[in-house]
Parts: C-alpha cells; sequence; structure tokens
C-alpha cells in the first residue's frame, strides 16, 4: 500500500517534470471551451446547466486520454526501467494501481480547471449544483474507464504511437457501443436482448444518465468494474510480455 | 546464500537456460561469463525475479524467488543491462524514489543517499535530470541505485561497460570493496576484469555452465599454462629437440614471428627443465620466460563451436522482432 504511494507520487511528479501534463492542460481547457461555447451553443440554449460541456467529454476524451495512457507501460519497456521496477521489492498491482491512478489524478485536476465554466453558469442563472457535481464525477470515471483501456494496450507493445493508435480504436468502440448509430444498424432478425447487452456495455448508455444528474450507483459501478477488469488484463499482459 | 536448482528458461522453442545449478556464498564475488547470447542476462534475470523460470528454482537466503518475491527482491540490489533508469528525474530525486521504495525514511534516507553519491561521485551531477548525463553518470546512477540499501545480494550486469578506464578501475574497486561480506555475481565479457575482482568465475554457453572455479583454477585448464615462451637467435629445431622429453606436450613456432617459440607443459612446470636443456645444448636464446595461462585462452576453448550456433540464433531472434 506504501509503495502504490511512492509509485504515485513518482509518475504524477513525471508527469510535470516534463512538458506533457501543461501542455495535457490547457489544450484539454481550450477544446472544452471552444466545444462548449461554440459548437455546443452553450448561449443559445438558453438553460443554466453544464450539459453542452458534458456531452462532449466521451468524444474529447478520445482523442485526450489516450495520449496520457499511451506511454504508461510502453515507455518503461522501451527504456527497460519496467526491469528497475519490477525487481524492487514492490507488487505488480501497486505498480499498475499507482500508474493507473497518477494518470487519472493528471485527468481529475485538467477536469477540476474547467471550473469557470461552473462559475459563468453560476454567474448567469441558477443552475442545479448536484447534477453538475454528479456530472463532474461521472466525466472523471469515464476518463478512467478510457484510462484503464489506455494502460492494457500500452502493456502489449514498447511503441507508444501503436499503444495510441490502439486505445482509441477500442475506445471508440466502447462509446458508439451505446449509440444509435450502431445499434441501429444491427439486422432486424437480431434478439433484442443482444442489442440492449451491447448498449448496455457502452460508455454512453451510462453517461448519459450521469451527465443529466441521475448519479446511479449501477453506472458508477459499471466503470468501476470495467476500470478493474481492464487493470487486471494490464497486469497479465505486463506479466506475459515483460519477457520480449 | 543464492541457490539455483535445475534453471531452466525458454523463449518460446528457443532455450535461453538449460538446466543450470550453482550455489554463491557470501564472500564470493561471482564472475558470470560467456559469450554473447549465452544466457547471462536471462538468468540475472531469473535471479532478480524479473522473469519467472520455466522450471527449477532460485532461492536468496531461503526466500524462493517465485513464492516469496517481496522478501527476495529486498535482499537484492540489481544493476539491470544498459542501466535503465527513469530519464525524467534528477539524480537526486531518482534516488530519493529508489530509497523511499526500499522503506527509507527521513535522514536515514539522505545518509545513504549522500553515502552512495558519494561512494560512486555522483554530487556534482545531484541536481540534473538523467536523461542529460553522460553513459558513465548513467551507469554511475544504476550503481548507486543498487547499493543504496547495502544489499545482501548484489547482481550487476555488465556495471562496466560504457565507462572509461579510469571509472572502470573505481568501480572494481567499489566491487572489491563492497565484497566483504556479501554475494557479488557480476556479469562480464570483459576477462581481465574477472582477474582483477571475481574470486570465483562461471562461464557459460548456450544456457549451460562448462567451466566453474577460481580465476586460477581456469587458468591453469588453459592449454598455454605453465608454458615456456623461447625468442632464438639461431637455428634450432626445437621440435625434434625436446620430442623424448616426457613433461612437454608440444611446441608452437610464433606464426608472426619466425623466432619466437611456445613451448607447452603438461600441466607441470617445466621452466627448470628447459632451462637446463637450453644450457646443456647451447641454444643461442634471446628471450626465455613463462606464460600465464590466459583466461581468454580457456574462454574460448570452452565456447567453442558455439559461435556458428550462435550466430543462427541470433538471425532467428533479429526475425522474430
Amino acid at each position: 500500500m506504501q509503495n502504490l504511494g511512492i509509485i504515485f507520487r513518482r509518475e504524477l511528479m513525471g508527469y510535470f517534470a516534463t512538458p506533457l501534463a501543461y501542455v495535457f492542460i490547457v489544450i484539454f481547457l481550450i477544446t472544452n471551451g471552444i466545444f462548449t461555447f461554440d459548437l455546443g451553443g452553450f448561449y443559445a440554449r438558453g438553460q443554466a446547466d453544464l450539459m453542452p460541456f458534458f456531452s462532449f467529454h466521451p468524444w474529447l476524451y478520445l482523442f485526450m486520454v489516450p495520449a496520457i495512457a499511451m506511454a504508461l507501460w510502453a515507455d518503461e519497456r522501451k527504456t527497460g526501467t519496467i526491469e528497475l521496477l519490477l525487481t524492487l521489492p514492490v507488487r505488480l498491482s501497486d505498480a499498475v494501481l499507482g500508474k493507473f491512478l497518477a494518470a487519472w489524478a493528471l485527468t481529475g485536476l485538467a477536469l477540476l480547471l474547467t471550473f469557470p465554466i461552473w462559475i459563468t453558469v453560476n454567474y448567469l442563472g441558477d443552475p442545479d449544483n448536484g447534477v453538475i457535481v454528479a456530472g463532474y464525477i461521472g466525466s472523471w470515471f469515464m476518463a478512467g474507464a478510457y484510462l484503464a483501456i489506455g494502460s492494457c494496450l500500452s502493456a502489449c507493445t514498447r511503441n507508444p504511437v501503436i499503444a495510441f493508435i490502439l486505445t482509441v480504436s477500442i475506445c471508440f468502440l466502447f462509446v458508439i457501443m451505446g449509440s444509435p448509430v450502431l445499434l441501429n444498424a444491427f439486422p432486424d432478425w437480431m434478439p433484442q436482448g443482444i442489442i440492449d447487452a451491447v448498449a448496455a456495455l457502452g460508455f454512453l448508455t451510462h453517461f448519459d444518465a450521469i451527465a443529466k444528474g441521475v448519479l446511479d450507483i449501477r453506472d458508477v459501478l459499471y466503470f468501476s468494474v470495467f476500470i478493474a477488469a481492464w487493470l487486471l488484463a494490464s497486469a497479465i499482459v505486463i506479466e506475459i510480455k515483460k519477457a520480449n | 546464500m543464492i541457490e539455483i536448482r535445475n534453471l531452466t528458461r525458454k523463449f518460446d522453442q528457443v532455450v535461453a537456460v538449460d538446466d543450470l545449478s550453482f550455489e554463491v556464498r557470501e564472500g564470493e564475488v561471482l564472475g558470470f561469463l560467456g559469450p554473447n547470447g549465452a544466457g547471462k542476462s536471462t538468468t540475472m534475470k531469473v535471479i532478480t525475479g524479473f522473469l519467472a523460470p520455466s522450471a527449477g528454482s532460485v532461492t536468496i537466503d531461503g526466500f524462493d524467488i517465485g513464492g516469496k518475491p517481496l522478501e527476495a527482491k529486498a535482499l537484492i540490489g540489481y544493476l539491470p543491462e544498459g542501466a535503465p533508469c527513469y530519464g525524467d528525474m534528477t539524480t537526486l530525486e531518482f534516488l530519493r524514489f529508489i530509497a523511499r521504495i526500499r522503506g527509507f525514511r527521513g535522514e536515514e534516507a539522505e545518509r545513504r543517499i549522500a553515502g552512495v553519491m558519494g561512494d560512486v561521485a555522483l554530487e556534482s551531477v545531484a541536481h540534473q535530470t538523467i536523461e542529460t548525463l553522460s553513459k558513465g553518470f548513467k551507469r554511475r546512477v544504476g550503481l548507486a541505485q543498487a547499493i543504496l540499501h547495502d544489499p545482501k545480494v548484489l547482481i550487476l550486469d555488465e556495471p562496466t561497460d560504457g565507462l572509461d578506464p579510469n571509472q572502470k578501475n573505481h568501480v572494481r574497486e567499489l566491487i572489491r570493496n563492497l565484497a566483504k561480506d556479501k554475494i557479488v555475481v557480476v556479469s562480464t565479457h570483459i576477462l581481465e576484469e574477472v582477474t582483477a575482482v571475481c574470486t570465483r568465475a562461471i562461464i557459460i554457453d548456450e544456457g549451460r555452465i562448462v567451466a566453474d572455479g577460481t580465476p586460477a583454477e581456469l587458468e591453469a585448464r588453459s592449454r598455454y599454462h605453465q608454458a615456456v615462451e623461447l625468442r632464438l637467435v639461431g637455428e634450432v629445431d626445437l621440435a625434434a629437440e625436446l620430442a623424448e622429453v616426457a613433461e612437454i606436450a608440444g611446441v608452437e613456432q610464433d606464426p608472426a614471428d619466425n623466432a619466437s617459440f611456445t613451448i607447452l607443459s603438461r600441466g607441470k612446470p617445466i621452466f627448470a627443465r628447459v632451462s637446463q636443456l637450453a644450457q646443456q645444448r647451447q641454444w643461442p636464446v634471446e628471450e626465455f620466460h613463462v606464460r600465464r595461462g590466459q583466461l581468454e585462452d580457456v574462454f574460448r576453448t570452452v565456447t567453442e563451436g558455439a559461435a556458428g550456433n550462435q550466430a543462427a540464433a541470433e538471425t532467428g531472434a533479429a526475425a522474430s522482432h
């Protein structure tokens, strides 16, 4: 447990030792602003809520989060530090979790720094702040799901660019799983149960509910289990692939 | 004590380490030798718990590296091949990270960090990020992290690779000083290093032990052990003259210098006998000295014939990447 904290700190320090964290946060804030105010029609809607802000997050994360996740393990393998890390008296689970939590904390920080939007909406109107808090929590959990996929795929290769492309692809699959575009593409003879199951696995199904202010325990559980499963897969992949 | 029992490690179909068994005791500095691709690094990776063995076991002071990895790893200091370190950290930050993982806090941690930075002369680069350091400094940062917790077992994969002669000397001295009550395993392909620091040497080839002994014992296995070298200024048919002498195994002429000869012994000292003959028969001797066996000769003899196979294995490995 102690080692988890030490690895977490080292990783987080690593993000801020290079321009990575700053670039990520700045670009995240700028794109969020463009999406919300320009494309989302924040003012035109005339509603005091953050729906336009949150509804773009699945698409924003699709490119931003894999950029953080791609280096998680691929870099360790490329530079050989994985051999150093895993021969220290450290559990593999501590290493996997510590790295994941550091990256998740970075996305959390970027998300928190969007607070001027929250101030704006409170200045202009009288929003339901409970809904907004639920939206933030849901968005953060969804970012964690993207990161967990990224952690696993980053462990598959020593090339961060390949890890990035793979992560974007798999994340995209999970985003569109719950969208009508994909669900309508299923042939009519497909049993409704399967279509529902596919939809239930998608990010959007769970995130939309949270973004609307319904913080259902099942949606939070979905993201938690999803993250845990992909992190477990990361540990297994690392164990298998570290030899080559 | 390190006990390695019937250790085998396979990569897909390639057997990198093949049924290896040996022990290393406190106070021993074991030189681990072998051609490239012989299985040195793989063996070290298994001993340090990075790779799991395909078969067999490794125990460090009674802790099985598979069964009790945290306890075993706590006893080990390891410098992996190429001395990988986190390049985005400064030397000091990196050593602080290692100290924390090794369980040191506060003053104790700072005291140890200052100690190892002094040992390997890193003070001047304490606040530089590691990726900006020269190869020699990086290697020393790697060494510093390996010895920070004063480990009982020190495993160093090519510790002097990339260092200049002064630094090499310094590292060898460091290893000798550290070795007192510890177990040190050093892999290298610099043979002079073995003679300089090791109390024991194991030569492995194709994953198997082909020689094991003190450097002196191994040198004794050289065909040039106890041989006598002569340089003559006139014509003497040495082979014929020495043919009937029982202790002498043969005579070799130096292909580069026709006047130089090496008289091979059958293992016993022949200096006195040859010297006596030279006086009796009035050979026109210009130079005359005893050769020590060279580890290099032994190395070449015991790993001979493997070169072809190894080239094939390397091509195979390259293709699979």
